[in-house]
């Protein structure tokens, strides 16, 4: 089976991350602008930050097989100091027109500050304009509300919901966002977001339809391999193949494919300039090795003992 | 200006000007209508109105509005690059490359300074294929300080595909390189695992400082076990006394058999085009006599020993 990890800061990861990922069946991930731990101070380390996320980062991944995408975008966080602000916004759209940017984000709330929302809500105008979908960081504190919030203002600019990923969801969350009509995104991410197992209740709750997942990994204790340990999980408590497939790479592809940046093609047939550039090809595309969840049918747990492909433990709470 | 000068300046704007009727040529013929007008649009609006605005816009629109394939020029279109720059191969240009190039000749011309300010801009927040697009592009680009500045960074790179983009088919580095450039721009080549065939001018930039420096380089590969690049020795051969004769009696007993090969010819061709070869290497490679008469009847030559 083929993933698609929709949120992953790669930039902050390792080779063996990506030589796991590979292995484990991702063939393309998405990286969005985010904050890198320490605050920045001038715009000219944010240019050579999204410099970074649309050129080496992409070129890294490409040599473990994985295609890389990308998100444009000022964070929540960096928005409260306005002198960056502001400049960071001067230069986004000369970025967000990128090859392989996928969308604008990851915006939305921290704090839900003044200044928080006034980058926000002019960022959806920029995605407006560009017609590029958004990937929108739900805060980790007041979450329930500041999530109900960011839809809100979508809505008061005009926005398409079926062009918005709210990102970071939970059980008190989700059922607002999917009803409301955006597309829901769930971070797999070890003590402060989503567990697989609760994800994988989620998924028998709620079903496939517009849902996805994402490993959100980073520079903080998280996993790559997320998306691939929910799917094993998924399959082995009875999710249907297809819902895992569903929430584990095409719903991702639908989103944020919108942008006209990210196609199948891309990684199953891709145009001989990439192949001579940034892709070097997914060793299980070619043939070499197995992909860790088979496509057959057998998702039982002697596949899982079959398998040593998913280092770790695969519950990640 | 001195009429030398004159002369030469001349010649540079009518090179270039050459280039961008290739380039304009092979895109009308591979082009729809639509995107042939939006291209000659585009082009007519940044000459006009002189806006980096216009030109940053369009560089970035090009491989959303033209099609990212491959150009896949003829033999009578390669012939034409290379009267209109000798050595310019393009064989490998897709057509948005091709049109991002064109829309900096046709804006710039031969002001080579303006040009060259242009690329270092574009450079500063450039994706990978813009980055390939503009190194590329230094195949036609009138040189400049700044244009040299920034290949300077291009050849920095750990993307292999941009080094790659200034170092290969790519009359660049040999007419422009000062040597330590140059040597240092062969000497990543093999570092970073890629080929030195491609690279033009390998035999006419040949210098003994380079040929210390890869003996040096060979030693220490094997020293530490680890498996030398044939290519290495083509370069080493005009030089080849003393340490470097050592080091290619060395080679040529390799169990590689491209580097016995490669170390053979090195030598067979140690004396320069069509001359005698200095006894002491004759000595060295006298007893391969198989390898010898692939030399002599000319199956064993550089571009045999890469395909």
């Amino acid at each position: 089976m083929m993933f698609i990890d929709p949120h992953a800061h790669m930039i902050s990861r390792t080779t063996n991350d990506y030589e796991n990922m590979a292995a484990a069946g991702v063939v393309a991930v998405i990286e969005p602008a985010f904050w890198v731990g320490q605050p920045r101070t001038h715009v000219a380390t944010y240019m050579d930050y999204l410099s970074a996320i649309i050129g080496f980062e992409r070129f890294r991944a490409g040599q473990f097989g994985i295609r890389h995408y990308c998100t444009i975008g000022l964070n929540s966080k960096e928005a409260n100091n306005e002198a960056l602000a502001e400049a960071v916004m001067d230069i986004l759209p000369g970025f967000a027109l990128k090859e392989g940017v996928v969308a604008i984000g990851e915006i939305g709330y921290d704090e839900q500050t003044a200044l928080e929302d006034r980058y926000f809500r002019a960022q959806l105008e920029l995605a407006k304009e560009l017609e590029l979908p958004v990937m929108i960081h739900t805060p980790h504190r007041d979450k329930k509300r500041g999530t109900s919030r960011s839809m809100d203002v979508c809505e008061e600019h005009g926005m398409d919901p079926s062009m918005i990923v709210v990102d970071h969801n939970n059980e008190e969350t989700v059922r607002e966002v999917l009803d409301r009509g955006y597309w829901a995104a769930f971070s797999i991410y070890p003590s402060t977001k989503m567990g697989n197992a609760r994800m994988v209740d989620l998924l028998l709750e709620y079903g496939s339809d517009r849902i996805m997942v994402d490993s959100a990994c980073d520079w903080g204790i998280s996993e790559p391999l997320g998306v691939a340990k929910t799917a094993r999980l998924a399959l082995e408590r009875g999710v249907p193949e297809e819902q895992v497939r569903q929430v584990c790479y095409q719903n991702a592809l639908d989103a944020y494919g919108q942008s006209g940046q990210m196609k199948e093609s891309d990684w199953l047939d891709p145009l001989p300039v990439d192949q001579r550039t940034v892709y070097e090809g997914n060793s299980i595309l070619r043939g070499g090795r197995e992909p860790v969840v088979t496509t057959d049918g057998h998702t039982g747990s002697q596949h899982v003992k079959d398998n040593n492909d998913l280092p770790g433990d695969l519950l990640i709470e | 200006m001195t009429p030398q000068a004159t002369s030469e300046a001349t010649s540079a704007a009518t090179s270039i000007a050459t280039a961008a009727t290739c380039l304009t040529d092979w895109l009308n013929s591979r082009l729809s209508p639509a995107q042939s007008d939006w291209l000659q649009a585009k082009l007519q609006l940044v000459c006009d109105n002189r806006e980096p605005r216009d030109l940053a816009i369009t560089f970035g629109l090009i491989p959303r509005k033209l099609p990212r394939l491959d150009l896949q020029l003829d033999d009578t279109e390669l012939q034409a690059a290379d009267a209109a720059r000798a050595g310019w191969s393009p064989q490998h240009w897709t057509i948005d490359e091709a049109a991002r190039t064109l829309l900096l000749l046709v804006r710039y011309g031969a002001d080579a300074a303006g040009l060259g300010e242009c690329v270092k801009q574009l450079c500063r927040t450039a994706d990978l294929s813009e980055s390939i697009a503009l190194y590329n592009g230094t195949a036609v680009f009138p040189m400049s300080d700044t244009l040299s500045q920034q290949i300077g960074e291009g050849l920095r790179s750990n993307m292999r595909v941009i080094f790659e983009a200034i170092a290969h088919r790519n009359p660049c580095p040999r007419d422009h390189f000062d040597q330590h450039r140059w040597n240092h721009m062969i000497l990543k080549a093999l570092f970073t695992e890629s080929t030195l065939h491609p690279i033009l001018g390998l035999d006419e930039r040949a210098n003994a400082e380079l040929a210390l420096i890869l003996c040096d380089y060979a030693a220490e590969r094997r020293a530490a076990g680890r498996r030398i690049s044939y290519e290495l020795w083509r370069c080493v051969g005009p030089f080849a006394e003393g340490a470097a004769l050592e080091a290619l009696a060395t080679a040529v007993t390799s169990d590689d058999q491209a580097e016995h090969q490669a170390a053979v010819l090195a030598l067979s061709l140690s004396g320069g085009p069509d001359q005698p070869i200095d006894p002491k290497a004759e000595r060295i490679i006298a007893p391969y006599t198989e390898t010898l008469a692939q030399v002599a009847t000319g199956t064993l030559t550089w571009d045999a020993l890469h395909s």
